[in-house]
């Protein structure tokens, strides 16, 4: 269906080139996972298929790429669509009308199909995405899930053969992403539609896939069956991480898979108890807030909670889209609205409401990383960005950079923040807050975009912050990251907060935010690979 | 506006026996009547017939206006179109001139320099001048009312949609535009709530910069994001089409538009001869008509649910023309009642004429189709998403603890 002969990428920037050689087929019907680093040229491969590689992105292509046939060389990316269609990571920013009806048209009228068949075909589409409810509606009010599906279904109605989902899941919540990826299974099952699929949560995708495509970042992709690529690759996610500690083969890729394997390394662990971080002795209270009261036209985002945040605990904030959390985390900064209750945070100049403080004093006793870090940074290189922070605070000159060095270590200061990976972005600007060296730090959905490895740079980052003494609170959508990072785990819904206690108490009540290992290891309260490989090594070196 | 009960079901056409399901009407159908409207207004300044076609517009906005976020904006007109009546009624108050024998009350008059001679300020008000800025203001708030009426009736998208082929590009540049700007407007807001993040102030120069350029960074992102998605969805798609006849097209449409200028400067211009000005015109169009056409049919695409002119739609365009018909000929055949005399006072008058107008133009309110309503067409569930999390939300108890941990 796809194929790849000799496929040489290279960007007129004069960098690495980020496909060099390859050469791969994907066969009719496939599911094909497109896995590696940020940066790695996961985007450059997808967009190969259909043309916008090179037509459209500038460039050079070396070697063919054909798709059903089609040379992409003779044929742009218009002239392919109704082979091949794309859905991009921001679903939102690619939409042409404004109701789902038309939008779910609109390629159609494009190829110029006639009027009987582009109603029949929009009328299949809402039933097979499930989305007929919400025809009529505004696409800029339907919920991520929502629109994500929409945009799935807008390329399906011309009946592409062809489907390809740059980080269909990365904004969605963990239901949400499940009936996003409900979708797309049921697509390659029912319709035989081949898929290709770029994605940063393998744990999420991997069991789904009958192949694997991993970009090592210096030009190759590596193919093949995903438990066969995944054996000699570190960036796995934990269920394969626990199969290589345990030492199965074939590695899991499926909870069931791995939970039939495990029977044997549950009695191994039954006498064990996963080790937890000991509870700090009566930690000081760093934020208080009371009866929170955010309000936006026609909704009510945040309805009265209470929030008590701790020096030195590490607080995940989760609960699906719109569910009031970076309503919550402004209404406690003091930037954003907040029409009833009050917040106290015990900082160095004893207890003060952030809200009553000028911004530039706000931002010393509660710090906020807002959900894209970019809008904090307007300067042109890193070192101006640096510099401005140390004059906006009233620091030394260097706190900054030093701050950034301990965060990102090695960071050029001649680089535009624009050209900076996404985990190196959300580093220059949590450096640029904690210039201002606040108690309570809150990061809004910080994880989006970050690879395993960023992620576990992050997740030892935001761990030095709490061991210096700050309460951190991260919203995320991330079981894992949670699992491995928060000490403490506080769900929203419609506005309230429905569940507050420590992570395994709570993740371990639900099917929907349990991580991986915590399935697999069921009743047994194991979360991360690191508690178990921990009792095992326990139990190993007495022996 | 009082609340009206209006009849939203299938009502059976009147006379014809067949069920008239609710339907959106032509856009197109709406503008030609509230234009129809709009030219019976301008043609007179009697109040009677503008406060009639004022409450005829009303009339058919409430009964044949979706619920759509846009049907709700002909109150905003309405506001619009008292206030400037009531701007042009204070402007001949205040620059009052003092024509009139019957003096209302007396301000005091400021007197004002010798090379301002001409102007007054204040001074005596008499009936006859707020009545002359009554009348004025009354008729373009009619007119204005007329358009909102429109804009309240028919989605402007839609019409947009319905431009010739040659003039899609256009069409579809708008309706970026306007999907654009609220974004923009979003991402001005966040960028400015980031911006407090950092302790830094939102005015001012450095102010500006900080916001303009994520701004600006954003919207350019964005515009990529959706060039990309429209391509990669056959934006463009062109049947191929020899050089010479693209050459043919061009030379067509720059023709026929220079004509049209020239034909337009010669009929308004009196002293040029007269036989340039309305054929070269025509000649001009001619050109312009031909060459879009030509250059439309390059473009295959095909239109999904289109709006289509059916009797109904030609029955409300119809009233629009006839009531503006009606009126002008009511002017043609006796102007004194349309432009009623401020001086000497009389009482206005209402003609049979001006009278069939206005009921040509309040027919829609029941010759169009009922408007189909959205929101009652939507089934009670909730959507998926919500109901699968939902569950989540009832399986995570806050209070429960498992026992594995101690």
């Amino acid at each position: 269906m796809i194929r790849f002969d000799r496929v040489t990428v290279r960007y007129p920037d004069n960098g690495p080139a980020p496909l060099r050689d390859v050469t791969l087929r994907v066969e009719e019907g496939e599911l094909c996972l497109v896995a590696g680093r940020t940066g790695a040229g996961k985007s450059t491969l997808l967009r190969a298929i259909n043309g916008l590689v090179p037509h459209f992105t500038g460039g050079t292509l070396h070697g063919t790429v054909t798709v059903d046939g089609r040379d992409t060389r003779t044929h742009p990316p218009r002239d392919l669509a109704d082979v091949v269609g794309v859905v991009g990571q921001d679903p939102l920013s690619g939409f042409v009308t404004d109701t789902v009806e038309e939008e779910l048209a609109y390629g159609m009228e494009q190829l110029a199909l006639p009027p009987t068949v582009m109603r029949k075909r929009v009328e299949e589409t809402l039933d097979l995405l499930g989305i007929a409810d919400l025809r009529n509606r505004p696409l800029r009010t339907l919920s991520g899930g929502q629109q994500q599906r929409v945009a799935i279904g807008a390329v399906l109605t011309t009946h592409p053969r062809v489907l390809v989902l740059d980080e269909p899941t990365s904004a969605l919540d963990p239901t949400a992403a499940e009936d996003v990826l409900a979708t797309i299974t049921r697509l390659v099952h029912d319709l035989g539609v081949t898929v290709v699929l770029a994605e940063h949560r393998l744990e999420r995708v991997v069991q789904y896939a009958d192949r694997l495509l991993y970009l090592p970042g210096d030009g190759r992709v590596v193919d093949g069956p995903p438990a066969e690529v995944l054996a000699d690759v570190n960036l796995v996610p934990p269920l394969v991480e626990l199969g290589r500690l345990a030492g199965w083969t074939p590695l899991p890729l499926s909870v069931r898979d791995a939970r039939r394997q495990a029977t044997e390394l549950r009695q191994r662990l039954a006498r064990a108890t996963p080790s937890w971080p000991p509870p700090a002795t009566e930690p000081a209270t760093a934020l208080s807030a009371r009866r929170i009261v955010v309000r936006h036209p026609g909704t009510v985002a945040v309805a009265g909670v209470d929030l008590d945040l701790h020096t030195g605990q590490i607080v995940a904030l989760m609960g699906r889209n719109g569910s009031g959390k970076s309503s919550l985390l402004w209404a406690v900064q003091g930037s954003g609205p907040r029409q009833g209750g009050a917040v106290t945070v015990f900082g160095p100049t004893g207890a003060v409401d952030p809200r009553r403080l000028p911004a530039h004093q706000a931002r010393r006793h509660v710090g906020l990383v807002p959900q894209t870090p970019g809008d904090l940074l307007y300067l042109e290189t890193v070192d101006a960005e640096c510099h401005q922070a140390d004059r906006e605070t009233g620091v030394p000159a260097g706190t900054c950079r030093a701050l950034l060095d301990q965060l990102a270590p090695g960071l050029p200061g001649d680089r535009h923040p624009r050209d900076l990976s996404e985990g190196q972005r959300l580093a220059l600007a949590l450096a640029v807050q904690l210039t201002a060296a606040p108690p309570v730090v809150l990061l809004d959905e910080p994880t989006r975009g970050l690879d395993y490895d960023a992620k576990r740079r992050f997740a030892s980052l935001v761990r030095g912050l709490a061991a210096a003494g700050r309460s951190v609170v991260v919203a995320t959508h991330d079981v894992e990251l949670v699992a491995a990072l928060a000490d403490r785990v506080i769900v929203m819904a419609e506005g309230e907060i429905v569940a507050d206690g420590a992570t395994a108490e709570v993740m371990l009540a639900s099917p929907a935010f349990a991580p991986q290992v915590a399935k697999v290891l069921a009743p047994a309260p194991w979360l991360t690979v690191e508690q178990v490989a921990a009792a095992l090594g326990a139990a190993r070196e007495p022996a | 506006m009082a609340e009206v009960t209006v009849d939203r079901g299938p009502t059976t056409g009147a006379g014809r026996g067949m069920v008239r399901l609710p339907r959106a009407l032509h856009p197109g159908a709406w503008w030609l009547w509230a234009l129809g409207l709009a030219t019976a207004a301008s043609h007179t300044t009697n109040p009677l017939p503008l406060a009639l076609l004022v409450a005829v517009a009303a009339l058919v906005v409430v009964r044949r206006r979706g619920d759509a976020p846009w049907a709700l904006a002909f109150r905003m007109y309405v506001w619009l179109g008292a206030v400037i009546v009531a701007m042009r009624v204070v402007f001949r108050v205040v620059f009052g001139g003092g024509q009139g024998e019957h003096v209302l009350l007396r301000l005091p008059e400021i007197p004002l320099p010798e090379w301002a001679a001409g102007i007054r300020l204040f001074g005596p008000v008499a009936a006859e001048q707020v009545l002359g800025g009554l009348y004025d203001g009354l008729r373009l708030a009619t007119m204005l009312i007329c358009l909102g009426a429109a804009n309240a009736l028919a989605n402007p998208k839609r019409l947009l949609k319905a431009v010739p082929g040659a003039l899609y590009a256009v069409g579809t540049a708008v309706v970026v535009a306007l999907s654009v700007a609220p974004q923009v407007v979003e991402s001005v807001l966040r960028v400015r709530r980031a911006r407090r993040l950092r302790g830094a102030p939102g005015r001012g120069m450095r102010a500006l910069r900080a916001i303009a350029l994520p701004v600006l960074a954003d919207a350019l992102d964005r515009s990529l994001a959706l060039a990309a998605s429209m391509d990669s969805r056959g934006y463009g798609r062109t049947a191929a089409v020899p050089a010479g006849q693209r050459a043919v097209t061009g030379a067509l449409v720059l023709g026929g538009l220079v004509g049209v200028c020239a034909g337009t400067y010669g009929l308004l211009d009196a002293t040029g001869p007269d036989r340039l000005g309305l054929p070269m015109l025509l000649a001009g169009l001619a050109a312009a008509v031909a060459g879009m056409l030509l250059a439309g049919r390059r473009i295959r695409r095909s239109r999904y649910r289109p709006d289509r002119w059916r009797p109904a739609e030609l029955l409300v365009a119809g009233c629009g023309v006839t009531a503006a018909a009606l009126t002008m000929l009511a002017g043609a055949v006796d102007p004194e009642p349309l432009y009623p005399p401020v001086s000497p006072l009389t009482w206005p008058e209402l003609t049979p004429l001006v009278l069939l107008a206005v009921a040509a133009a309040a027919l829609p309110a029941w010759l169009a189709p009922p408007p189909p309503l959205t929101r009652t067409a939507r089934p009670p569930s909730a959507p998926t998403g919500v109901t699968a999390a939902e569950a989540v939300r009832a399986a995570v108890p806050p209070t429960r603890v498992p026992g594995g941990r101690a």
